[in-house]
């Protein structure tokens, strides 16, 4: 169980996981979660769902080599298998025919956004798809989303390619066309989202966006995920991990991810060294 | 006659444990064991009543006098074998059952002096049992019938091993990557070693019991769905998972930790042997729990082992509401956890960077007996005062998770979201659904929760073979 079926690199440090997760698989809907655990000596990291497949009993997932969990997650290879595997977690997306929708996507964000999009355009929405990244390199799942979405935006920090800037200058882009959008999903780094839940709040547009915390169990027993929601805590592996992004107190939510950086370094930087052929 | 009077003059044995000043700095067992002389000598201390009162202050009967008799004959391989007969988990409660409360309270010489420690023997016996006994369980005929137990922790497992014996195929769907629940993620290791709630697993695997990890019920599968899918019951022993906070300003600060989370970082994640394992816990210079409880006192302690310098116990009442066992408290005290009673706090303070600074708290005193007969706390007004703080436990206690309630229909719940189950039987409001423990009466005692699960495996089983 939990073996590793297919992998591919998206990009230099970005792989996609395709993980044999049968009972996962049939019950997972676009915007939840899973938990997994590498080896018995990890952590619980939770990583949203990039696609599943009933038939074939799989969870896709895509990850990021930037810290100790992921860069181990990185390396593993078709036939590898994970020690857990735990889902589908939260609350999915609530999809409807909306009319027009945007989803936005920023960096790895590009992932969870995908099954969201694909999801709304076949409830009858007409999806808008704006993706980001600092370079064209880094830009991942285009072809994919360019499938699932009506229309497809790219923005790219440097002006490799699409609209130089953001995925706010491509969400300006989008909505300077005169589209009448009743909802934006936008998942990404905690400071794009923040970025574009300002850039929508004095239009009014509703936006929901995917946070991605700290948080251990997954199922609400230990509220390590607490964020603040309209001046309420909640809890955003049960409540969420969805939410009207422009509730979210954004600024709390990015202290509380950098809690562990320290540790998080002292883990990588040992993982380095023992690749290099160094003792504990 | 004699030979009576000789009995009662042996003192009860103390447990002996890890100097305070040493154990404060490490997670090994605070608490040693009798040794064989010892157990035998405090198991001669027991009069053999002929109608035993310690059972009946036993939510599980634990046949106590039988077991303790064949200890008092060195017989301790019989003793375990007694001793499992009403208990599948006896290592785990001779460590951490209320014993005072509950069997030792009922003992005849108690009246006079001190009872016999009935804990302690269990303990040793269990312990000899793990070390030298042969699991050995002979498999009753199949009956052919399923149960799923939701939740792996004191009642879930309490509950498979008495349906185990009755024949009965059991599934235990367990939502962390390992079963125990409380036992694994909230008791530390200190107070109970992880090693002996997995020996007590493994011998209910080796009984039948098969037991599915990762699975979260209520996201994977639910109560309806098993039922559909062949188990002829359920028996929902969820616990109380959902961490209170205080709702008070700061609360929000990183440093700020359910005990819940801080206890599972600790124990379940073992945060304590970082970097080895991946997931950090840290606790700073200065440490405050919230809350007197067990769990209050066992996040203290863990803090001080974490390296904390000062750690606090913060509680609104006096020393003698506070609802920790009292061998918890007076260990608590020997390792240097400071308490300031009859004190709330008010706020919180973080730094720029978002992290705990300090804590403002509030001094109250006693005034008028409340309601509930106790003298209820008063705030004396300006006497506000703030201590340096790195880390805030909150341990004020925690309410019914509702994962699988809310995905049960027609299951009834009281107002606080318990489930409602019937009192002898504890099925609930849907047919040959069964619940019990911290999920039915909120959050108590890993004996009470074991107890509810036998209690429910007796019904459980009554009911299949009426169907």
């Amino acid at each position: 169980m939990y073996r590793v079926v297919k992998k591919r690199l998206l990009a230099p440090v970005i792989a996609l996981l395709e993980v044999h997760a049968p009972a996962v698989a049939a019950k997972v809907e676009p915007g939840q979660f899973i938990i997994v655990r590498v080896d018995e000596f990890g952590e619980r990291v939770p990583l949203t769902v990039m696609d599943f497949d009933r038939e074939k009993g799989t969870i896709t997932i895509v990850v990021q080599d930037v810290g100790y969990s992921s860069s181990l997650i990185c390396a593993m290879n078709e036939g590898d298998k994970f020690q857990d595997f735990v889902g589908p977690l939260g609350v999915a997306t609530d999809i409807e025919n909306y009319g027009t929708v945007v989803c936005v996507g920023g960096g790895l964000g590009n992932a969870p956004i995908y099954p969201i999009a694909r999801a709304l355009k076949a409830a009858g929405n007409h999806v808008i798809t704006v993706i980001g990244s600092r370079t064209a390199d880094l830009l991942i799942l285009e072809e994919e989303l360019t499938e699932v979405s009506n229309e497809l935006v790219i923005a790219t920090n440097d002006g490799s390619k699409g609209v130089k800037g953001f995925v706010t200058d491509g969400l300006a882009h989008v909505l300077s066309q005169g589209h009448d959008v009743k909802v934006i999903w936008a998942i990404g780094p905690m400071v794009m989202m923040k970025a574009v839940v300002e850039y929508t709040r004095p239009l009014g547009i509703k936006t929901i966006v995917s946070m991605n915390p700290i948080m251990v169990d997954g199922t609400g027993m230990c509220g390590a995920c607490r964020i603040s929601v309209g001046n309420e805590t909640k809890f955003a592996c049960v409540d969420g991990p969805e939410f009207d992004g422009h509730l979210v107190d954004f600024d709390l939510a990015m202290k509380r991810v950098a809690f562990y950086k320290d540790e998080e370094n002292r883990a990588k930087a040992r993982l380095e060294c023992d690749h290099e052929g160094g003792h504990h | 006659m004699a030979e009576k009077v000789k009995k009662v003059k042996i003192p009860r044995h103390d447990m002996p444990c890890q100097d305070p000043q040493v154990r404060a700095h490490n997670f090994e067992e605070v608490a040693l064991g009798y040794t064989q002389e010892t157990a035998v000598e405090e198991a001669k201390r027991c009069l053999q009543c002929k109608d035993p009162k310690c059972r009946e202050g036993c939510p599980v009967e634990v046949l106590i006098p039988d077991f303790i008799k064949k200890v008092a004959e060195e017989d301790f391989l019989e003793a375990g074998k007694v001793l499992k007969v009403k208990n599948s988990l006896p290592a785990v409660c001779g460590r951490v059952c209320p014993q005072e409360t509950q069997c030792e309270i009922k003992c005849i010489l108690g009246k006079k002096g001190d009872p016999v420690a009935i804990g302690r023997l269990e303990r040793f016996v269990a312990d000899y049992d793990i070390k030298f006994g042969e699991a050995k369980f002979e498999k009753p005929e199949p009956t052919g019938k399923r149960v799923a137990i939701i939740g792996g922790g004191p009642s879930g497992l309490a509950c498979a091993g008495d349906l185990a014996k009755a024949g009965h195929a059991v599934t235990i769907f367990e939502a962390l990557h390992v079963a125990g629940g409380v036992l694994m993620y909230g008791i530390p290791q200190f107070r109970l070693p992880k090693e002996i709630v997995q020996t007590e697993i493994t011998n209910l695997k080796q009984m039948g019991v098969e037991i599915l990890t990762n699975q979260v019920v209520g996201k994977i599968t639910s109560v309806d769905e098993l039922m559909a899918n062949g188990y002829d019951a359920v028996f929902i022993g969820t616990g109380a998972g959902l961490p209170y906070f205080m709702n008070i300003p700061g609360e929000n600060l990183n440093g700020v930790y359910s005990a819940n989370e801080f206890l599972t970082r600790t124990n379940l994640m073992k945060g304590y042997k970082f970097p080895d394992y991946v997931t950090p816990v840290k606790v700073g210079k200065s440490v405050a729990v919230l809350g007197a409880g067990n769990v209050a006192m066992d996040s203290a302690r863990t803090a001080l082992r974490l390296g904390a310098e000062n750690v606090y116990i913060i509680y609104r009442r006096s020393r003698n509401e506070m609802p920790a066992r009292n061998e918890e408290l007076e260990h608590a005290e020997e390792e240097g956890i400071q308490f300031h009673l009859l004190t709330n706090p008010v706020s919180i303070e973080g730094d720029e960077r978002g992290w705990v600074k300090s804590m403002t708290c509030l001094r109250y005193e006693l005034g008028e007996p409340d309601a509930s007969g106790r003298r209820a706390p008063v705030a004396i007004p300006g006497s506000e005062y703030v201590l340096p703080m790195d880390t805030v436990v909150v341990a004020i206690g925690q309410g019914p998770n509702p994962l699988v309630t809310k995905s049960t229909p027609g299951l009834d719940l009281n107002k606080r979201g318990n489930i409602v189950a019937d009192e002898d039987t504890l099925m609930t409001s849907k047919p040959g659904v069964f619940a019990g423990g911290d999920i039915v009466t909120g959050a108590a005692t890993v004996i009470l929760a074991m107890g509810a699960g036998k209690k429910a495996a007796g019904a459980i089983d009554q009911y299949l073979k009426a169907k």
